[in-house]
């Protein structure tokens, strides 16, 4: 083989490899979210778990008719997840303290720097400047990553469509509700105030006011404050946060940042590897004949 | 096809049925130099035919179901797993298996070990339709296969580790493409092709071994998306895609050990003597990677629970499984390589590598899904539809393995240039002075032993 064609070769391989890791340096910054963003905070202590919240977004979203009716109490037997068919459940909590059980609901948190977002290979997620984490469901390839990387365990994902299943999660009213200011329809049903619509700094001001002039109604955290980087929905409870489904191992680092050491690694790879297996080559094969490279003999042939 | 050969059946290892005269045609070619009702019966007569007719008959239909009723018709669907045994066991599972490619490769491209040959292309192969077949499982799990294409034209999200591995795995796909060329060229008869691809070949081997270091380490990285749902013992923050990468090596080269001593027991009628004789020298070469690859791996697994301090998880259930896992796919292999390569017992050396495969199944499906999700109660266990498709994708994987293999020159030697060799007149007037040179290095090989001489030589 000849110098030149081998570079040609090198060349040609490694534009075909780096093309698709180009642009890999993208959104892997530190991020604190959008400064006008929304959020919504999460009351746990006022919650009474009526579950009309559940009905309205199941309504707002133009979801499918529910195994069990809204109003049954049954289903806090056992705990449930978001799914396909419900974006946001409650789930009840037997803690043990004085005042009964606790009640929590669960829907996307809207992450300031989503796992799902990072993890999506044709970037089907966004984070909006409102503070909500859409997705498009044009391009999804569904993979299924993003359920892989939600730390939440958020998206469902309609299994049961063969033409076109898609990912579907709580995207905070946002097509309908938000991008007009409005706060979703699980807020604006909710008897109890349970829920706080506002911009995501005035939400943590709000919570920690709460938490002073009630120190012993509230734990002192706001969860989600920073957790795995912050999220949109923040929550305030009684009772422990690891007591009511709350997973406080996470750590307040996004998902990403697990991610940045690989990444990094790639174009290094990208760029030393040719180098250095070609020095290889060249080292290994000092004094043997380059251009016969094999037993077969029609090699250099006409 | 033994019973054939034994009656004189000529099989096709060279363009010409009659040396110097009548050439093969594609459809002798196609059908291994047998008329149409020789390789009925042959095919008809081989039991193993009618295990994987049984295999397809079940599993083609829910193949089918799958893809007009959806994924829920036959998956368990999980919202918690949103990985199922398709994924798990044929992307993660075959992937590493498939390193052999690049490691061979670089074995005789790089580093010049042409003694290695006899079992390169063999090789190659594994690394080819071990790719081939995880974007066949993929295409089955994905939830919309026909938009498999949209990373790389319609949508990009070029900080999503997935990203890299989908145009990865592509771009390899193509360069094993072009790497087992060589062999279909020869046997078509297009020597244009092949020369062509003779000539990038070091280029092809970097970009191999480029692209198998990102995208192996990458299925390893796709986990640190879920660094609280994957068990401790089987995550890394630091090591997660070198335990990915590092373990795939002992994987792929067990794999050639293990498909190689298959076919040797299956078909050993298209082995030629250059790679029967050579065979288990070069499987000991082999288990020699695979040691070195282990021991490393064992290393840096244990690097890996002391770095982010979790020795404390050995003592739990999960930490028995772990430790089952590491004995029987790493340590056992490790003593049982240690001793026979030292006796030459190829017998325990391909034990040794059969556990090894095993072994690295079971760490990609423990990281995937076994211990997934290990906070949750839940555990999940796929549907039997869902087995028996997998089943039925990795018979379809070994019928297209079988049928390269009994065709295109992987396991022998194509004779096309000993024939013109052969042929005086034609071999010195159109070679001219390079005949002698050539036949100089190939004699001068030979008496160096490292290679045998397969066929007559003028």
């Amino acid at each position: 083989m000849k110098r030149r064609d081998f570079l040609k070769g090198c060349m040609a391989c490694g534009a075909a490899a780096t093309l698709g890791v180009s642009q890999k340096a993208w959104g892997i910054g530190s991020f604190e979210g959008y400064p006008e963003g929304m959020g919504v905070l999460v009351d746990l202590t006022r919650c009474v778990g009526c579950r009309s919240c559940e009905a309205a977004c199941n309504k707002e979203q133009q979801l499918p008719a529910p195994d069990a009716p809204f109003d049954d109490k049954s289903v806090f037997e056992e705990k449930r997840r978001p799914t396909e068919k419900a974006y946001t459940v409650v789930n009840r909590y037997e803690t043990g303290k004085e005042g009964g059980p606790v009640f929590r609901k669960v829907q996307c948190n809207h992450c300031n720097e989503p796992a799902c977002l990072t993890s999506c290979f044709v970037n089907a997620y966004t984070k909006t400047k409102e503070g909500a984490v859409i997705y498009n469901s044009k391009v999804c390839v569904g993979c299924r990553n993003c359920m892989i990387a939600c730390p939440f365990n958020v998206p469902g994902y309609s299994y049961s469509s063969a033409l076109n299943p898609v990912v579907k999660k709580c995207i905070f009213c946002y097509d309908t509700r938000l991008k007009y200011g409005k706060p979703p329809a699980c807020v604006e049903i909710c008897p109890q105030q349970v829920l706080t619509f506002g911009h995501r700094n005035d939400l943590l001001k709000i919570g920690r006011d709460r938490i002073r002039e009630k120190p012993e109604r509230y734990v002192d955290h706001i969860y989600g404050e920073k957790e795995v980087g912050g999220t949109s929905w923040l929550y305030l409870a009684g009772v422990d946060f690891d007591k009511v489904g709350f997973d406080t191992t996470m750590g307040n680092e996004p998902i990403i940042s697990n991610v940045k050491d690989f990444l990094g690694i790639v174009p290094m790879v990208l760029t030393i590897w040719p180098a250095l297996f070609t020095g290889f080559h060249l080292l290994a094969t000092k004094n043997k004949n380059h251009e016969d490279g094999h037993s077969e003999q029609e090699d250099s042939k006409p | 096809m033994n019973r054939y050969i034994a009656k004189g059946v000529k099989t096709v290892d060279s363009h010409y049925k009659v040396p110097g005269k009548s050439k093969w045609n594609l459809q002798e070619k196609l059908l291994l130099g047998l008329s149409p009702k020789q390789y009925l019966i042959q095919a008809l007569r081989n039991p193993f035919n009618w295990l994987l007719a049984v295999i397809f008959a079940v599993g083609l239909p829910l193949i089918a179901i799958r893809f007009i009723f959806g994924l829920a018709s036959v998956t368990h669907s999980s919202y918690d797993y949103p990985w199922g045994l398709f994924l798990c066991f044929g992307l993660f599972a075959m992937v590493p298996l498939s390193s052999s490619g690049f490691m061979l490769g670089t074995t005789v491209e790089i580093f010049g070990r042409h003694d290695f040959e006899p079992i390169e292309r063999l090789a190659l192969l594994n690394g080819l339709l071990g790719y081939l077949f995880a974007v066949v499982y993929l295409l089955v799990d994905l939830g919309q296969p026909w938009r498999l294409p949209y990373p790389m034209v319609v949508a990009y999200g070029p900080a999503a580790v997935l990203f890299l591995v989908g145009w990865h795995v592509a771009t390899y796909l193509s360069v094993q493409v072009c790497e087992v060329s060589v062999a279909f060229f020869e046997w078509i008869g297009f020597p244009v092709g092949k020369q062509g691809v003779r000539k990038i070949t070091l280029g092809l081997t970097v970009s191999g071994i480029i692209l198998s270091t990102l995208h192996q380490g990458a299925l390893g990285a796709l986990f640190n998306y879920a660094p609280n749902k994957v068990h401790p013992l089987w995550y890394s923050s630091a090591f997660q895609w070198l335990h990915f990468f590092v373990s795939s090596i002992p994987g792929g080269l067990c794999m050639v050990i293990v498909v190689s001593t298959i076919v040797m027991k299956t078909m050993s009628w298209r082995c030629d003597d250059n790679f029967r004789n050579n065979l288990d020298k070069l499987t000991i070469g082999l288990a020699k990677g695979a040691s070195m690859g282990l021991i490393t791996y064992l290393a840096i697994k244990l690097m890996g629970v002391a770095h982010d301090n979790k020795w404390e998880y050995i003592a739990t259930g999960w930490g028995a499984w772990y430790i089952f896992e590491m004995g029987i796919g790493v340590i056992l292999p490790l003593f049982l390589f240690a001793w026979a390569i030292r006796r030459r017992q190829l017998g325990v050396i391909r034990f040794g590598a059969l556990l090894t495969v095993f072994g690295v199944v079971l760490n990609r499906l423990n990281t995937a899904m076994i211990t997934f999700n290990w906070k949750l109660a839940e555990r999940e266990i796929p549907t039997w539809q869902e087995v028996i498709i997998s089943v039925t994708l990795f018979s379809i994987y070994i019928v297209v393995w079988r049928f390269i293999l009994y065709r295109l020159p992987i396991l022998y030697t194509w004779k096309t240039a000993d024939e013109r060799a052969t042929t005086p007149a034609r071999g010195y007037v159109t070679g001219g002075d390079q005949v002698p040179s050539m036949a100089g290095s190939y004699r001068s090989r030979m008496e160096d032993g490292i290679i045998r001489p397969a066929r007559q030589w003028p």
